[in-house]
């Protein structure tokens, strides 16, 4: 069974990576708060959450990625993800979170008008 | 105390040459053990040495120690001469065996002084490096335990049929409901000559991984012989001198075999010592009596044939022990007059096997663990074109020809949706659904569960949520069953569409995506509710535009 969420903080360039492992639900609130807080002070740079080891994301998880879009929104930063699986990028299209945040490994970026990053 | 639960394991060492006799100093200790041969003996808790040297506060002198003990004597002939006590918590979790000074002098004072230091000092540390190695074989037995069950659920799994018989004019319903402990019970379908059907059910004494293998075995046998052979009381004599020559002792198998002539409603059954089939006619319910033996006990035994005919309308049940024998939270157990009673229903097909379900768990109460596997097989004649028509009219085309392949109940508690989640993935495993619909299908039933939890159970891990997975040819069927403990829970479609953007702004919060996500992961999603509690239906077309398509 999936491990709760841990998310470890890697300062990138002038933005941060957030690697996720485990599963993303209600318990990993803590964790994602935590990450966000951390990656916030890096800098201007893009924030990068990487889900490669991520085995499970249910609705309180989107939820948890929802708020730290808004929040990375609110100072003006822009957010990525890579190592989605299939079943998730389709999750994120879905739900529309892809057209605020770039999946690497689609190929597609978000649309201009919802980039992350403006104010 | 956990030591004292076992025989502890002595070890001897002997001390070296001292090559200063009279020295001041205490002699060296005895080289570890590794070092040089020493012998192991237990002393049993019974010996009345364990409880001297427990009580012993300090080393102990075996050289006039006078007590009637086996295990002292075993000391004297290995050429111990003094014993330290490892006690901790006043626990004796070991000793430390010395030989005689090779100075041939007795320990001194000193040396006991010291070697009492060291076993003081060394007990808790060894106790603490024992309550470690019990953990890990603990661990190690329970993840045994577990991959057993999974060995044994696969094994059952692949030898139940995967497919309901299609008989015209009748109805065929089947429900097979492991244990936890998985026992062996099985059912089966044999197409035979001339449109007759062969139908199986039985059950292997004993659990988990031996009744599987046995139940394979018995399965294997009867689909080769009954083909073969025809006449049920000859394919089971048949059946029991195979399986007499290979049963382990103290296993055997009950069966109860049937060939159907679906054009007359005629049957010709046999029964090696299972229940007795019910049958409800428009006079009652009577049972199709047959004797015979288990099979397996041993060879050569005879089993009486007996015909019958099933009247149009008439409905037949085949079953095995755990429902009979379910027990109510009083111990009481369901019993063969229950379940006859509730027969006695013009329910028929899945419907009926709902019923008695349902009637069951009223009676076992909630929360109750399946003591043994469950299985029904339930037929059921047309009473006529027009009572046909009526009945096929009215029932919705899952419950006409569906198969119940597993119906759990998971403690209402949160995360428990994940366990709902992998146990429909494993259910499921033999439809060779897509990757992508097989992961939407996984979300939809965590989602699912997770509400029932959260609004039904009110996360409360005493009130169960029910899941059962169904199919048919062309459908897959998840039900989610809340408790409705928190009243009427929205439903996918009524609730309030999620809008990214509004979340984003801050004008609705971040949450409500679940009731969303399960109406896109699913083709059709269906809730029925009772009062209230409700079921949430979710199904997947199966061979259509989903599976072996491209996702």
């Amino acid at each position: 069974m999936a491990s709760p969420l841990d998310a470890h903080v890697q300062p990138e360039a002038d933005g941060a990576r957030i690697t996720l492992s485990g599963r993303i639900d209600r318990d990993g609130d803590a964790a994602m708060t935590a990450a966000y807080a951390a990656a916030r002070t890096t800098g201007a740079g893009p924030i990068v959450l990487d889900f490669e080891a991520t085995d499970y994301i249910n609705s309180t998880g989107i939820a948890l990625i929802v708020r730290l879009l808004a929040d990375a929104r609110r100072d003006g930063r822009s957010v990525r993800a890579s190592g989605l699986s299939d079943h998730y990028q389709e999750i994120f299209r879905i739900t529309r979170l892809s057209d605020f945040i770039a999946l690497d490994d689609d190929g597609t970026t978000p649309s201009p008008r919802n980039n992350g990053g403006a104010r | 105390m956990t030591a004292l639960a076992r025989p502890i394991r002595r070890l001897l060492g002997r001390s070296e040459p001292d090559p200063t006799p009279g020295a001041a100093v205490p002699e060296p200790l005895p080289a570890p053990v590794a070092e040089q041969p020493g012998v192991a003996i237990d002393i049993p808790e019974t010996d009345p040495l364990f409880a001297f040297l427990q009580a012993a506060p300090a080393p102990v002198d075996l050289t006039h120690l006078e007590l009637a003990s086996p295990a002292l004597d075993q000391l004297r002939a290995a050429g111990v001469a003094l014993v330290v006590p490892l006690v901790t918590q006043g626990e004796l979790i070991g000793t430390l065996n010395l030989g005689p000074r090779l100075s041939e002098q007795d320990y001194s004072s000193d040396d006991k002084r010291l070697l009492a230091t060291l076993a003081a000092q060394a007990a808790p540390a060894i106790r603490v490096a024992q309550l470690v190695r019990e953990q890990a074989a603990e661990a190690a037995e329970r993840e045994r335990y577990a991959q057993e069950l999974k060995v044994a659920q696969l094994i059952q799994q692949q030898f139940l049929p995967r497919h309901l018989p299609n008989l015209p004019e009748w109805q065929v319903a089947a429900y097979y409901g492991p244990a936890r402990v998985v026992g062996g019970d099985f059912y089966d379908f044999i197409d035979l000559d001339e449109g007759r059907i062969g139908l199986v059910v039985g059950d292997v004494t004993d659990k988990g991984v031996p009744a599987a293998l046995l139940m394979a075995r018995t399965h294997s046998i009867l689909r080769a012989e009954a083909p073969r052979l025809v006449a049920p009381g000859a394919v089971l004599a048949r059946a029991n001198d195979l399986l007499a020559e290979e049963m382990p002792d103290k296993m055997f198998v009950t069966c109860l075999y049937m060939v159907l002539e679906p054009a007359t409603g005629r049957v010709v059954y046999a029964n090696a010592g299972h229940n007795l089939p019910y049958v409800r006619t428009a006079d009652g319910v009577v049972e199709f009596r047959a004797t015979g033996m288990p099979l397996g006990l041993m060879p050569g035994m005879a089993y009486e044939e007996r015909t019958s005919h099933i009247g149009r309308g008439d409905s037949v049940l085949l079953y095995s022990d755990g429902i009979v024998e379910a027990h109510d939270p009083a111990g009481e157990m369901y019993g063969f007059p229950r379940l006859k009673a509730d027969m006695a229903t013009e329910l028929a097909g899945t419907e009926l096997l709902d019923e008695l379900l349902d009637r069951l768990h009223a009676f076992t109460g909630r929360g109750w663990e399946q003591e043994d596997d469950i299985t029904m097989v339930a037929l059921r004649r047309s009473p006529g074109d027009g009572g046909m028509a009526a009945a096929a009219a009215a029932t919705p085309e899952i419950a006409t020809t569906s198969e119940v392949m597993a119906e759990f109940e998971l403690p209402g508690a949160l995360g428990n949706e994940r366990l709902a989640m992998d146990r429909v993935a494993a259910t499921v495993a033999t439809l060779d659904l897509t990757p992508a619909r097989l992961e939407r299908l996984k979300t939809a039933v965590s989602e699912t569960a997770m509400n029932a939890i959260e609004y039904g159970s009110q996360g409360d891990p005493a009130v169960p949520v029910r899941v059962s997975v169904r199919r048919t040819p062309t459908t897959l069927q998840v039900r989610i069953a809340d408790a409705g403990l928190g009243g009427a829970v929205p439903s996918p479609g009524e609730a309030e569409l999620p809008d990214l953007d509004a979340k984003l702004a801050g004008l609705q919060k971040p949450r409500g995506w679940g009731l969303f996500l399960i109406q896109q992961m699913v083709d059709h999603v269906e809730v029925v509710r009772e009062g209230e509690r409700q079921t949430v239906v979710l199904s997947l077309d199966l061979g259509g535009a989903g599976d072996g398509q491209p996702a």
